[in-house]
């Protein structure tokens, strides 16, 4: 499969797991979205040498990923792309902090490692927050959430159509690849020679399609807002979801968790 | 070039979000109502293109290796700054939700790095007075589409890439020295720009060449003369020496003071903050007199020397078995949740 037809598919699976039911499902997507957010704003505050603080950090998405029914396994295949950039940022660390934090044995840990961790650690954290949030919460409900917290129209529903159109797009270039590449075999890209009209083909032939899509709008009533499924009012489930998640991660953020259970063993 | 939440601190993540948050709010008030809403299918439709489109490989003829399109200099050219902008946000955010491309914390930094840049600057700097402007009037206007896609992302990127290094050192996330860190970043993505603005520009062209009116500033009419390949050579060449001599200079030159006086100061104080004082580590409570009793029995390792334990107790070897046992906790919650799902799985078939 190449890159276009996996992130296709990709996209469709996620469209299926957020049509699943559960309880985390059935939280409000404005809940959801906030705490997600205070969820990666947090474990990203914290300090650089703190990696055993931020362990702890893990549990929400864990829990919630099995409250969801969602293998938390499934969202890892999507490091490929944070990780390259969070390790090259942090790989160079051991080498220019060399400041002695740990002794174990014979083996010292200097801070470069220690704040590498502690990045990679953030990286993935906050990758498992927001893969959980689009996990369990459709597109639709999502941009109702962003119109409540007053994101402009225009933005959200270009939000929606694109997100509806990149699927289309996506099979479309898809196909093109394909038979490109079955007339020249061999070839690991597009020839200089077809640089210009491979996109610019079907660049001319989506603008006319979205002209066509107006037109069919605006025959349908359209006049600048599409009309989102009616989002229902905060439940009390949400208010106390939310009230405790942010509870726990200011808590988890204050105090070092893991240190304190670790200190009932260690003297 | 997509930051990823793990590389900014809150506080730049924030006024990252609050300067992109102006600009969409400017270029919805830009857009007057008609407008957007006659231009909202182009607009999804462009940028669902360009995102697919971004996916395509391009060869670099001679060197096996392969480059993409640029996203902003053509939502620019085809949209104009405002919608260009637009779509380009939208894009990004569908990348940090659906591809893990960026991040949902980072989208206000990528907006700007990458939209910002790519719309604003190369419409307003380069597009504009490229395609209108008298200095550029005897030009034919392909060489000018050329010259102002290949311009516009080399300084977009540019802008873009030093962006991105402003704001992972303002984080602190990097112990790499701000001036070796623009010393790699600004060379890469100098490689990048021009391959990618060459890729863009041959997309330009071949609009240009179908449908002339799609474009943004170009009159079909006007300077219709051939494209010289060789007159475009030349002076794409005779900008990179620029850029790139100006560039150089810049890297090369010393960066110490700035550096110092911006990021070398940074951690005075953090392990005065930080740091707890094992000794007095809340034994005054009485909660604490209990949980110290508890401890006395509980203890299996023998008491450890550690270097530095006294400023970072973070990192303290309780820390550690700490974060050990979330790791059993957090395998044990995956199995059975694993079982459980199975179980279901199994009862409903």
């Amino acid at each position: 499969m190449d890159q276009i037809t996996r992130a296709h598919v990709e996209l469709r699976e996620m469209d299926a797991l957020a049509a699943e039911d559960s309880p985390v499902h059935r939280l409000h997507p404005l809940c959801k979205l906030l705490v997600t957010v205070f969820y990666i704003a947090a474990v990203v505050s914290f300090p650089k040498y703190d990696f055993s603080a931020l362990a702890v950090m893990v549990l929400y998405p864990v829990l919630l990923f099995q409250a969801a029914g969602i293998p938390v396994g499934l969202c890892f295949y999507r490091l490929r792309i944070v990780l390259p950039l969070v390790c090259a940022v942090g790989l160079v660390n051991p080498f220019l902090d060399h400041t002695p934090l740990l002794r174990l044995g014979g083996l010292t840990v200097t801070g470069g490692w220690v704040s590498m961790v502690t990045l990679m650690m953030k990286g993935v954290f906050s990758l498992m927050a927001s893969f959980l949030l689009i996990a369990t919460t459709p597109m639709d409900s999502i941009c109702a959430a962003l119109r409540k917290l007053h994101v402009p129209g225009i933005l959200v529903t270009l939000l929606l159509l694109t997100y509806r159109y990149i699927g289309v797009l996506m099979e479309q270039v898809a196909v093109m690849t394909d038979a490109y590449r079955l007339r020249a075999p061999g070839q690991k890209g597009l020839h200089i020679s077809a640089w210009g009209s491979f996109l610019g083909q079907l660049l001319l032939r989506s603008m006319d399609r979205a002209e066509e899509l107006y037109g069919s709008m605006q025959l349908r009533g359209f006049r600048g807002e599409y009309h989102y499924a009616r989002l229902d009012g905060l439940k009390w489930k949400d208010w106390v979801f939310g009230a405790v998640c942010l509870g726990l991660f200011a808590a988890a953020r204050w105090v070092n968790i893991p240190a304190l259970l670790g200190s009932l063993f260690v003297r | 070039m997509h930051m990823a939440d793990a590389l900014l601190a809150p506080a730049v993540a924030a006024t990252m979000y609050a300067a992109s948050a102006v600009t969409v709010g400017a270029s919805v008030r830009t857009l007057k109502k008609d407008e957007a809403t006659e231009k909202l299918p182009t607009m999804a439709v462009t940028s669902a293109l360009v995102f697919a489109g971004q996916m395509i490989n391009y060869t670099i003829p001679g060197t096996g290796s392969s480059g993409h399109l640029c996203g902003g200099m053509l939502l620019t050219a085809l949209l104009g700054p405002q919608a260009g902008f637009l779509s380009m946000t939208v894009i990004l955010a569908i990348q940090a939700l659906f591809f893990a491309d960026g991040g949902l914390l980072a989208l206000g930094a990528n907006c700007w790095n990458m939209a910002f840049y790519g719309c604003f600057v190369g419409y307003y700097l380069l597009w504009r007075p490229i395609m209108t402007g008298k200095l550029f009037g005897r030009l034919g206007m392909r060489t000018k589409i050329i010259l102002a896609s290949v311009l516009g992302c080399v300084i977009t990127l540019q802008l873009g890439a030093f962006s991105v290094v402003l704001e992972t050192s303002a984080s602190g996330i990097t112990e790499l020295p701000f001036g070796a860190f623009v010393g790699v970043m600004q060379p890469i993505h100098l490689a990048i720009g021009l391959v990618e603005g060459l890729i863009t520009s041959a997309v330009l062209v071949f609009v240009y060449e179908a449908r002339p009116e799609l474009l943004m500033d170009v009159s079909a009419q006007a300077g219709r003369g051939r494209c010289s390949l060789k007159t475009t050579l030349v002076i794409l060449a005779v900008v990179v020496a620029i850029v790139g001599g100006g560039l150089s200079l810049f890297a090369s030159s010393n960066p110490d003071g700035l550096e110092w006086s911006m990021f070398g100061n940074s951690e005075a104080g953090y392990s005065e903050n930080m740091g707890l004082d094992e000794e007095d580590y809340g034994v005054s409570s009485g909660a604490a007199e209990v949980a110290g009793s508890i401890q006395e029995k509980t203890a299996f390792l023998p008491d450890y020397g550690f270097a530095g334990s006294d400023s970072v107790v973070g990192t303290s070897v309780s820390g550690l078995l700490g974060s050990a046992i979330v790791a059993a906790v957090v395998a044990v919650i995956c199995m059975g949740g694993g079982f459980f799902r199975r179980k279901k799985a199994g009862a409903k078939a």
